[in-house]
C-alpha cells in the first residue's frame, strides 16, 4: 500500500476520468479509474448519519463504498484522513453558473441622453423574433442546458466555498425556462451534466426585453397570470390555437409545468411581499413555486409560512453601514439599520417556522464569504443539522438528483470536501473539495497543523546558530534565541517564509489594543493575531525560505551582510488542536422585530387589538340624517358602533372622554396611491389586466401617517398613464396587518380610466409614439376596447353553451384577462373612477359608456366638472375633485376651487381626494376649504371626506357615518374638524385603535432609543474592523399618478419622474 | 362727504362686477387719507389691537391706534367691525410672473442655461399679468419674492408687489437677492426604477466630490469676483460685475438646500465672503438651529404641507419645524411652495405651524413681518406700523383657518385692489348657468 502525503499529490491526478471513445487524443491514451480511499476520516454521510473512523472509496468518480470496516481495493490510493472530516459537497439550487449573461444591447453609461432615450423607448409591439410569444419576457423556450458551458472561472470560488454541484438556469425574463444540473468539476462540457431538465424558473422582473409592457410589478403579475391561461388553453384546443401560428413559447410553458417551478422573489427589489405575490399566483393556477427568498422573511414569518412554499434562502446578509458622520446617520432609516442586525436570523426563522429550504450562495458579491456567512446564520439560529439539509439533501431531492448527489453513499457521485474540523466550526477550513473523483485543492496548508515549537538551525559562515521557532499559526511566529524576536512568518502547506532581525524583540502588546481586538469574540481576535504577525522588518532583515517536505522543513536564505544561509527546522513539539467543544457562543444580543417592520411599527407585545370603546360627552357629526349631535355618548363594541345617545355606559368599555371634542366618521380617501409597489402599468394603453391588489405594500409608514390625520378607507388607484388602466382596491388603513388584510372586504371592484393630456403623454419631451396622441384617440382606444369585449363576451357565451351540450368536442376558451374586466363593467359588476379633466372629454366619455350600456361611476380629478355638471346629473356620475389645484398643466387652466360647491348644488354626490399622500393627512382641511369657496356648511363639506365618497365606493352601508350598526371607523378630534387646528386624538378602525397621539408620542422616543443603539452598534463594527459599506440614504420609492408635479423629499424619488412628467 | 363703506355693499359691488379678467385693473395711487375703522388688528409684530384704527395717507401707514379721530372730511373710512386686520401677506420664495403653467414649456422663463448665471435677473421676465396673480391676492397675498431657478447660481431676484400695469411698475425691491442652489451631496439612484437602475446603465463618478467641486467652482467664482472688484479698470465682466451687490451688502445670498452639510457650506460662504446667507427649503435646519441663530442665518421654511424626511422622524415633523427654530430663536419665515395650488394656501401653512407650536401670532409674523426682515423689505412692509407703506388686508375671520379665511379687502400701499380673479369669474359665469345663488 503506497501511503501518499496529499501535500504533494495534487498534480498526480490531474485526469479525465470519463474520456470517451469518440474524442480523439492528442498523446498517449491515459486512462485512470481514480481508484481513491479515504481511511480514518469522520464521515458525515448525510446531516443525520456520522461515522467516525471510517474509510471513503471510490473509483471513476464514484462512490464505491462508505463507512467503517471498509475493505480497500489494493489498487486505490489511500489519503490518511486522520482528523479529517468528509461531507458531500453543497448543492446550490439557484445559480446561472455557466451561463453567458444576457444583454440588453449594452450598458451605455448613464448620459442624460441615453437615460432620456432609455426611457423613451415605448415600444409597445414587436420586440421578438423567431417562433415565441408576443412578450419576450416569457421566455418558456429557453433551456439552460443549451447555453451552458463550463466556466472554471466561476466554478472555482464555488467550489472553494464547498459547493460540488449546482442547478443553473438563465436569469432573464419572467418566465425563464429550464434549468439544468451540473457538477463544478473543470471537466469537458459533456461529462459535469447531472440532469438537463431539472427546474422551470420564473421571476416577476421582465429582464431584457425590449417591449415597454409589462413595466410595473402588477404588470408582471398579470403578464403571468395570462401566460398560463394561454398555454391552458392552446394545450386544449389545438385547433383554435393554430391560429396563433407556431407558438414554441406556450408549447414549451405547457412542457415545463412537470418541473419543480423556482419563483425568484427578489429579482425585482427585496420587497418581502414579494414571495406573498408569488405564491398567490401559484396558488390560482394550481402550482406550488419553490421560492427564492429575499432575505427579509423574519419580518413577516407567519405571513411567509402561511405559503407552505418551500424557499431557497441567501445568507447574504446586509453590511453595516458607515454612520460615523451624525449627519449620514440621520438618513439611514430605523427599518434598514434593524434590517443589517436582524438579517442573519432569516434562515433560522425560516427553518423555525417549519419551512423547507434550501441555501444559495447567489447574491454573494463573492462566493468565498458563503461559509463565514452561513455561521453567522448558524450563530443567530439555524441548526447546524438543518443548514446541511439545507446544503445536501434539499436540494438534491427537489431537483430529482438525490440518486447521484447529496449524501455519501454508494453509487452517487464522488463530490465531497474534506475539512480540518467540523465544517460549521470557527476553525474549520475546506482543505479539498472532490468533484466527479477530481480533487480541487482548496486550502491544503490546514491539512497538518504548523502550530507549535521547532528546532531552527540556521548555517551561517560564522557557524550554526539555532532558535527555538514558536509557532502560533500559518502566518504568526515568535523566534527564541537569546531574545524573543519578532518573526515575519508565512506557511502555505509547502512554502515556508521565515524573516527576522536581530534586535527586534517581542514588545508586549499594547493592553488597550489586544482588548479592543480580541474582546469582541473569536474573528476578532484572529484579526488581532493577524495584525501583529505583520512585522515590519527593515529591509536588512534575514530572509529565509524553504519547503516543508513533511518531517522536517529545509531552505536557504541571506542575511543582512548578503551571506549566502541554509536552515532547517524540525518540530519539536505539536500544538494541542483547539477542542471543539468550547462553549457555544452566546447568542447575539438582537432588538425585536416590528409590525410593520419599520418606525411606528408595533412590537410584538403591543399589535393594537379591537376594543370595546366608549366615547364620551363629545360633539357627534353623524354625516347621516341625525346631523351634528352635541353632548353625545357613542359606544363601540365587536368592531361595531354599538350605541349613539346621551348617558350610555359599559362595563367593559374602555372610556375616551370627548367632552370638548368632536367625532367623525373615518375619513375615506376616494384617490390614493399609497401603499402599493407599483402603481402605473403604461405599457399598454389598455391595461384593465392589472391589479393593485396584486401588489399592495401594508408596510408604507403614509398608512401610519395617514391615520394621524383621520383616514381610515383609502381607494387605491392604478394611475394614469394610460386610458384603461388597472383594478384599484379599496383598503382600509390597518397598520400592522399584511397586504390581504388591509383589503376591505365585500367592497364592489373598480378600475381606473384616464383621459385627456397623461395618456397622450404630452409631456413627454421626445414625443408619443404611442396611440392614442389626442383626445380624438383616447375615444377611439375606449370605443375599440368594449368593442372588443363585446365581441369576447359574445364569444364565450357562445362557447359556455356549446360546451353544455352532449357530446360536444372538448375544447378551451382562451379567457383574456383584459377583456374579462371590460365585460365586467359593461354587466355593471365592476366600476369605473375616471381621470379627467376638461369639459370635452368628460361627456365624450359618458357618451362611450351609454353607447356601451353602462355609466361611468365616478369622475376622478374632474377639475372642470363645474362647466358640465349638469350633464353629468343626467348621466349619474359621481364627482372626486382636488380642493383648490390649478394651473400646472394646459388642462387644469380652468380649474378651479369653486368646483366642488358648483357641483354638489348641482347636485352630484362630490368627494374631495388628495392623490397625495401628505394632503390625504389633511382631507378634513381640504374638504373644509369648500366652506370659504362657495359657502357650503360645515357638515356638507364634511361629508364630502366622510359619506360622499363612501356612497361612490359602494360602501356606505359600512363606513362613511355614525350610526349603528355601521364599521367603527371613528376619529376624535381636538377641535371642529373643519379647522386646521384640528388634530386627531384618536383614529379607530373596526373599533381597534390605529392612532393614539399620547401613544404616538412614547413610540418616537422607542424609535429614538432603538435608531441610537443600532448606529451605536453599526458604529462599533466599523471600529472593531467589521466589513463596513459606505453609507447609503435611505430612499423612498414613491409611487404618483403620473398626474402632477410632486414636490420631492431629500429622500424620496418618484419612480414615474424620468418617464412622463414635469 | 365722509364715504362710508360697509363690506355688504362692497360685496355687492364685486358680485355685480363680473368682468373679465384683463379688466380687473390695477388702482390708481391712494391720495389722501384712508381709514380702516373698528377692525381687530394684528399689527405682524405679535401685537393685536381690537377694534382699532388705521390711518393712511398717501399711501403710508400715519397712525395705528384706538380710538382715533377721524376727520369729517371727503375722506374714504371702511368700517370692518368684528373683521380681522392683517399685513398684506408676503410670498417669500416663488416663480411667480416667470412661470404660467408648468406643464407647457413656452410659459416658462425660470432656468437659464449655465451653471453660474449671477447676471441674470428675475424681474426682466416677471408677468404682472399672470393670471395666477390675483388668485393670490384673493387669498391676501400681496408681495412676492420672485426667483430665477439654476443648477448653482441662478440669478438675481427681485420682490413684486401684486398690483401692476408691468413688471417696473411691479418692482417693489428690485434686484435683493442672489440664488445659489447648493448641489446635492447624497448619491441618489435614478429615477424611473431606481433600484433597476444599475442593471441597464453604469453609474459614473461620486456625487459627492462633484458636488463639492462645483461648489469650489462657486466660491473661486465669488474670490475672483473680490479681486476683480479691488482693481477698477479693467473690461466689464458681467457675470462677476453682478455679484457687486453681494459683497456690498446690498444683496443677500438665498442657498436653496436641505442636507445638513449643505447649510454647513452655506454657512461657510457667509464667514468667508461675509455674505448674508438666507437658506431657502431647508427642510433639515431644525437639526443645526443653534448654529444658525449664532451664525445670523435666516431660513426661508419650505411649506409645512410636507411630509416627513425619513420614516423614523416624527410624523409631524414638517408641522413643527418652524416651533422649533422659534424657539432657537433664529429669523425665519415660511413659504408655500406647492406646484399645484401655487401659492394660495401661504396662511395655511402658517396655520399649520400654528397648530404645531407656534402662537397664531407667530405664524402671522411668519408670512408677515419676519418676511419682511428676511427679504430685507421690513423698512417699508411686513407690519401694520406708522411710516410703512399701507399693506393690508381684511379677512373674515382668522386668516390662518381655512374655515374663516375669506379675503374682503387688500391695499398695497394704500390702493384699494379689486379683488377678481379669473376663478371668481368663472364662478360667476356657472353660478348663472345653474342659476345658483
Amino acid at each position: 500500500m503506497r501511503k501518499i502525503k496529499l501535500l504533494a499529490s495534487g498534480l498526480l491526478f490531474a485526469t479525465l476520468l470519463q474520456a470517451q471513445e469518440t474524442f480523439p487524443v492528442n498523446g498517449v491514451t491515459d486512462k485512470r479509474e481514480g481508484c481513491f480511499a479515504f481511511t480514518n476520516a469522520t464521515l458525515v454521510k448525510d446531516a443525520n448519519t456520522t461515522v467516525t473512523n471510517a474509510t471513503l472509496v471510490i473509483r471513476d468518480g464514484k462512490i464505491i463504498a462508505a463507512g467503517s470496516g471498509v475493505a480497500i481495493p489494493k489498487d486505490a490510493v489511500v489519503v490518511d484522513c486522520k482528523d479529517k472530516f468528509l461531507y458531500p459537497s453543497f448543492i446550490d439550487i439557484y445559480t446561472d453558473y455557466g451561463i453567458p449573461q444576457p444583454q440588453r444591447a449594452g450598458a451605455p453609461a448613464a448620459t442624460p441622453q441615453n437615460i432620456q432615450a432609455f426611457f423613451n423607448a415605448q415600444q409597445t409591439t414587436g420586440g421578438t423574433k423567431g417562433l415565441n410569444g408576443w412578450n419576450p419576457a416569457i421566455k418558456a423556450e429557453v433551456d439552460a442546458i443549451r447555453l451552458f458551458a463550463v466556466d472554471d472561472s466561476r466554478a472555482k470560488p464555488l467550489r472553494e466555498a464547498g459547493f460540488g454541484t449546482v442547478a443553473t438556469h438563465q436569469k432573464d425574463g419572467i418566465v425563464r425556462g429550464t434549468g439544468a444540473v451540473v457538477t463544478l468539476a473543470n471537466l469537458k462540457d459533456n461529462f459535469v451534466v447531472v440532469k438537463e431538465k431539472a427546474t422551470a424558473n420564473l421571476s416577476f422582473n421582465k429582464g431584457t426585453s425590449s417591449l415597454s409592457y409589462p413595466s410595473s410589478m402588477m404588470g408582471s403579475i398579470a403578464l403571468l397570470r395570462q401566460t398560463y391561461l394561454d398555454a391552458a388553453w392552446f394545450k386544449g384546443n389545438p385547433a383554435a390555437a393554430t391560429k396563433e401560428g407556431v407558438n414554441l413559447s406556450l408549447k414549451a410553458f405547457n412542457e415545463l409545468q412537470s418541473l419543480p417551478q423556482i419563483f425568484d422573489a427578489q429579482d425585482r427589489g427585496t420587497d418581502l411581499w414579494n414571495v406573498m405575490r408569488a405564491d398567490r399566483i401559484g396558488d390560482e393556477f394550481g402550482v406550488q413555486y419553490i421560492i427564492k427568498a429575499t432575505g427579509r422573511e423574519f419580518q413577516r414569518i407567519k405571513d411567509v409560512a402561511a405559503t407552505k412554499a418551500p424557499m431557497i434562502v441567501t445568507v447574504n446578509f446586509p453590511q453595516a453601514q458607515d454612520v460615523e458622520d451624525p449627519n449620514d446617520a440621520r438618513l439611514v432609516s430605523l427599518a434598514d439599520m434593524k434590517n443589517w442586525e436582524l438579517g442573519p436570523t432569516n434562515p433560522g426563522a425560516i427553518e423555525k417556522a417549519g419551512i423547507p429550504f434550501c441555501l444559495t450562495a447567489a447574491d454573494l458579491r463573492d462566493p468565498k464569504t458563503f461559509l463565514a456567512n452561513l455561521r453567522k446564520a448558524i450563530e443567530y439560529g439555524l441548526s447546524e443539522k438543518a443548514a446541511m439539509e439545507a446544503l445536501t439533501k434539499n436540494p438534491a431531492n427537489w431537483l430529482g438528483v438525490y440518486d447521484k448527489v447529496g449524501s455519501l453513499e454508494v453509487g452517487k457521485l464522488a463530490n465531497f470536501v474534506v475539512t480540518n474540523a467540523p465544517i460549521f466550526s470557527d476553525r474549520a477550513v475546506i482543505m479539498q473539495n472532490w468533484v466527479q473523483g477530481e480533487k480541487y485543492s482548496i486550502k491544503e496548508d490546514a491539512w497538518s497543523p504548523v502550530a507549535g515549537t521547532y528546532n531552527l538551525v540556521v548555517n551561517t559562515p560564522s557557524g550554526a546558530q539555532a532558535f527555538t521557532l514558536d509557532v502560533k499559526s500559518a502566518s504568526s511566529a515568535t523566534l527564541i534565541g537569546k531574545d524573543t524576536l519578532q518573526a515575519r512568518f508565512s506557511h502555505d502547506g509547502r512554502t515556508v517564509k521565515i524573516g527576522f532581525a536581530p534586535g527586534l524583540r517581542v514588545r508586549r502588546a499594547n493592553p488597550a489594543m489586544a482588548a479592543m481586538m480580541g474582546g469582541a469574540g473569536g474573528a476578532n481576535a484572529g484579526a488581532a493575531a493577524a495584525m501583529m504577525g505583520a512585522v515590519n522588518l527593515p529591509a536588512s532583515a534575514t530572509r529565509l525560505t524553504g519547503f516543508n517536505n513533511g518531517s522536517s522543513w529545509n531552505g536557504t536564505g541571506v542575511d543582512s551582510a548578503g551571506n549566502l544561509l541554509t536552515w532547517t527546522a524540525s518540530p519539536i513539539a505539536m500544538a494541542a488542536v483547539k477542542s471543539d467543544s468550547a462553549k457555544a457562543k452566546p447568542a447575539p444580543k438582537l432588538g425585536g422585530t416590528l409590525y410593520p417592520f419599520t418606525a411606528f411599527g408595533a412590537a410584538d407585545s403591543s399589535v393594537p387589538k379591537q376594543e370595546t370603546l366608549l366615547f364620551k360627552n363629545a360633539t357627534v357629526w353623524t354625516s347621516d340624517k341625525a346631523g351634528k349631535l352635541e353632548n353625545t355618548d357613542v359606544l363601540v363594541k365587536g368592531g361595531k358602533i354599538a350605541k349613539i345617545g346621551k348617558g350610555l355606559s359599559d362595563a367593559g368599555a374602555r372610556v375616551i372622554d370627548g367632552t370638548g371634542k368632536h367625532l367623525t366618521a373615518g375619513l375615506i380617501d376616494e384617490h390614493s396611491h399609497i401603499a402599493s409597489a407599483s402603481t402605473n402599468e403604461g405599457g399598454q394603453s389598455v391595461t384593465s389586466e392589472v391589479r393593485i391588489q396584486d401588489n399592495l405594500d401594508p408596510d408604507d409608514i403614509n398608512i401610519y401617517r395617514q391615520l394621524s390625520g383621520g383616514v381610515t378607507t383609502s381607494h387605491i388607484l392604478h394611475g394614469s398613464a394610460n386610458t384603461i388602466g388597472g383594478q384599484t382596491q379599496l383598503i382600509k388603513l390597518r397598520w400592522g396587518a399584511n397586504d390581504e388584510e388591509l383589503k376591505f372586504k365585500g367592497a364592489d371592484p373598480f378600475i381606473k380610466f384616464a383621459l385627456g393630456e397623461n395618456v397622450k403623454r404630452s409631456s413627454n419631451s421626445q414625443g408619443n409614439t404611442r396611440y392614442p396622441d389626442t383626445r380624438m384617440g383616447v375615444e377611439q382606444v375606449l370605443i375599440d376596447a368594449f368593442n372588443r369585449a363585446k365581441i369576447y363576451e359574445g364569444q364565450w357565451a357562445a362557447f359556455e353553451a356549446n360546451s353544455k351540450k352532449k357530446g360536444a368536442a372538448p375544447s378551451a376558451f382562451r379567457r383574456d384577462l383584459e377583456l374579462d374586466a371590460l365585460v365586467e363593467i359593461m354587466n355593471k359588476k365592476r366600476f369605473i373612477t375616471c381621470h379627467s379633466y376638461v369639459a370635452s372629454e368628460i361627456v365624450g366619455t359618458m357618451r362611450v359608456a351609454e353607447r356601451f350600456g353602462f355609466r361611468i361611476n365616478t369622475f376622478t380629478h374632474i377639475l372642470e366638472g363645474y362647466k358640465v355638471a349638469d350633464k353629468m346629473k343626467a348621466h349619474g356620475v359621481a364627482a372626486s375633485t382636488f380642493s383648490d389645484w390649478w394651473a400646472y398643466k394646459n388642462e387644469v387652466q380652468d380649474a378651479i376651487p369653486y368646483n366642488a360647491a358648483i357641483m354638489h348644488k348641482v347636485g352630484l354626490n362630490v368627494a374631495i381626494n388628495s392623490d397625495d399622500a401628505e394632503m390625504a393627512r389633511r382631507l378634513n382641511q381640504e374638504a373644509a376649504k369648500s366652506v370659504k369657496y362657495g359657502g357650503l356648511t360645515e357638515e356638507e363639506a364634511l361629508n364630502m371626506v366622510t359619506i360622499n365618497p363612501a356612497k361612490m365606493l359602494h360602501v356606505d352601508n359600512q363606513v362613511g357615518s355614525i350610526k349603528e350598526g355601521k364599521d367603527a371607523d371613528l376619529v376624535l378630534w381636538s377641535d371642529n374638524p373643519l379647522s386646521i387646528y384640528a388634530m386627531s386624538l384618536y383614529t379607530v378602525v373596526d373599533g381597534t385603535v390605529y392612532w393614539d397621539r399620547e401613544k404616538d408620542l412614547s413610540m418616537r422616543k422607542q424609535v429614538k432609543a432603538e435608531r441610537t443603539r443600532l448606529i451605536s452598534k453599526m458604529v462599533g463594527e466599523k471600529r472593531s474592523g467589521g466589513p463596513v459599506a459606505p453609507f447609503t440614504p435611505s430612499y423612498k420609492y414613491i409611487h404618483t399618478c403620473l398626474d402632477h408635479g410632486h414636490k420631492l423629499g431629500m429622500l424620496e424619488i418618484d419612480i414615474e419622474d424620468a418617464d412622463d412628467h414635469q | 362727504m365722509k364715504k362710508i363703506i360697509t363690506l355688504v355693499n362692497s360685496l355687492l359691488l364685486l358680485g355685480g362686477m363680473a368682468t373679465a379678467q384683463e379688466t380687473i385693473y390695477p388702482a390708481k395711487a391712494q391720495k389722501g387719507l384712508l381709514f380702516l375703522k373698528n377692525g381687530t388688528v394684528h399689527v405682524g409684530n405679535g401685537t393685536v389691537l381690537e377694534n382699532a384704527t388705521i390711518k393712511i395717507k398717501d399711501g403710508k401707514i400715519e397712525e395705528v391706534g384706538v380710538g382715533l379721530a377721524i376727520p369729517a372730511d371727503d375722506v374714504a373710512v371702511f368700517d370692518v367691525k368684528g373683521k380681522h386686520v392683517y399685513p398684506g401677506l408676503i410670498l417669500p420664495a416663488s416663480s411667480l410672473g416667470l412661470q404660467e403653467i408648468s406643464g407647457i414649456r413656452s410659459t416658462t422663463d425660470l432656468t437659464e442655461i449655465g451653471d453660474v448665471n449671477p447676471s441674470v435677473r428675475s424681474i426682466v421676465a416677471y408677468n404682472a399679468d399672470s393670471k395666477i396673480t390675483n388668485t393670490l391676492r384673493s387669498n391676501g397675498i400681496l408681495l412676492a419674492h420672485v426667483a430665477p431657478v439654476g443648477s448653482l447660481v441662478g440669478g438675481t431676484s427681485s420682490v413684486v408687489q401684486l398690483d401692476a400695469w408691468n413688471w417696473e411698475d411691479a418692482a417693489y425691491k428690485a434686484d435683493m437677492g442672489m440664488q445659489l442652489y447648493m448641489p446635492s451631496l447624497l448619491s441618489r439612484p435614478g429615477g424611473r426604477f431606481g433600484a433597476l437602475f444599475a442593471q441597464f446603465f453604469s453609474v459614473q463618478g461620486d456625487p459627492t466630490k462633484e458636488a463639492l467641486d462645483k461648489i469650489d467652482a462657486v466660491k473661486q467664482f465669488f474670490r475672483e469676483a473680490k479681486a476683480y472688484f479691488a482693481q477698477e479698470s479693467k473690461e466689464p465682466n458681467l457675470k462677476l460685475e453682478a455679484a457687486r451687490p453681494l459683497f456690498e451688502k446690498k444683496q443677500k445670498l438665498y442657498v436653496h438646500c436641505s442636507q445638513v452639510k449643505q447649510m454647513l457650506i452655506a454657512i461657510d460662504f457667509a464667514k468667508e465672503f461675509g455674505f448674508e446667507v438666507v437658506l431657502i427649503g431647508a427642510s433639515d435646519a431644525w437639526q443645526i438651529a443653534d448654529l444658525l441663530k449664532q451664525h445670523n442665518v435666516a431660513v426661508i421654511m419650505s411649506q409645512m404641507h410636507d411630509l416627513p424626511t425619513l420614516d423614523d422622524d416624527d410624523i409631524d415633523m414638517p408641522y413643527k419645524r418652524a416651533a422649533i427654530l422659534q424657539k432657537a430663536g433664529v429669523l425665519f419665515c415660511i413659504n408655500d411652495d406647492d406646484p399645484q395650488n401655487r401659492g394660495r394656501n401661504l396662511a395655511f401653512n402658517a396655520g399649520t405651524a400654528a397648530a404645531y407650536g407656534l402662537s397664531k401670532e407667530e405664524a402671522l409674523g411668519a408670512i408677515t413681518l419676519n418676511t419682511a426682515k428676511v427679504l430685507g423689505i421690513d423698512n417699508t412692509t411686513g407690519s401694520i406700523e406708522k411710516g410703512k407703506d399701507a399693506n393690508i388686508i381684511v379677512s373674515d375671520g382668522d386668516i390662518l383657518d381655512m374655515k374663516s379665511s375669506v379675503v374682503q379687502h387688500a391695499f398695497i400701499q394704500g390702493r384699494k385692489l379689486v379683488l377678481d380673479d379669473k376663478h371668481k369669474q368663472l364662478y360667476e359665469r356657472y353660478k348663472y348657468k345653474y342659476g345658483i345663488k
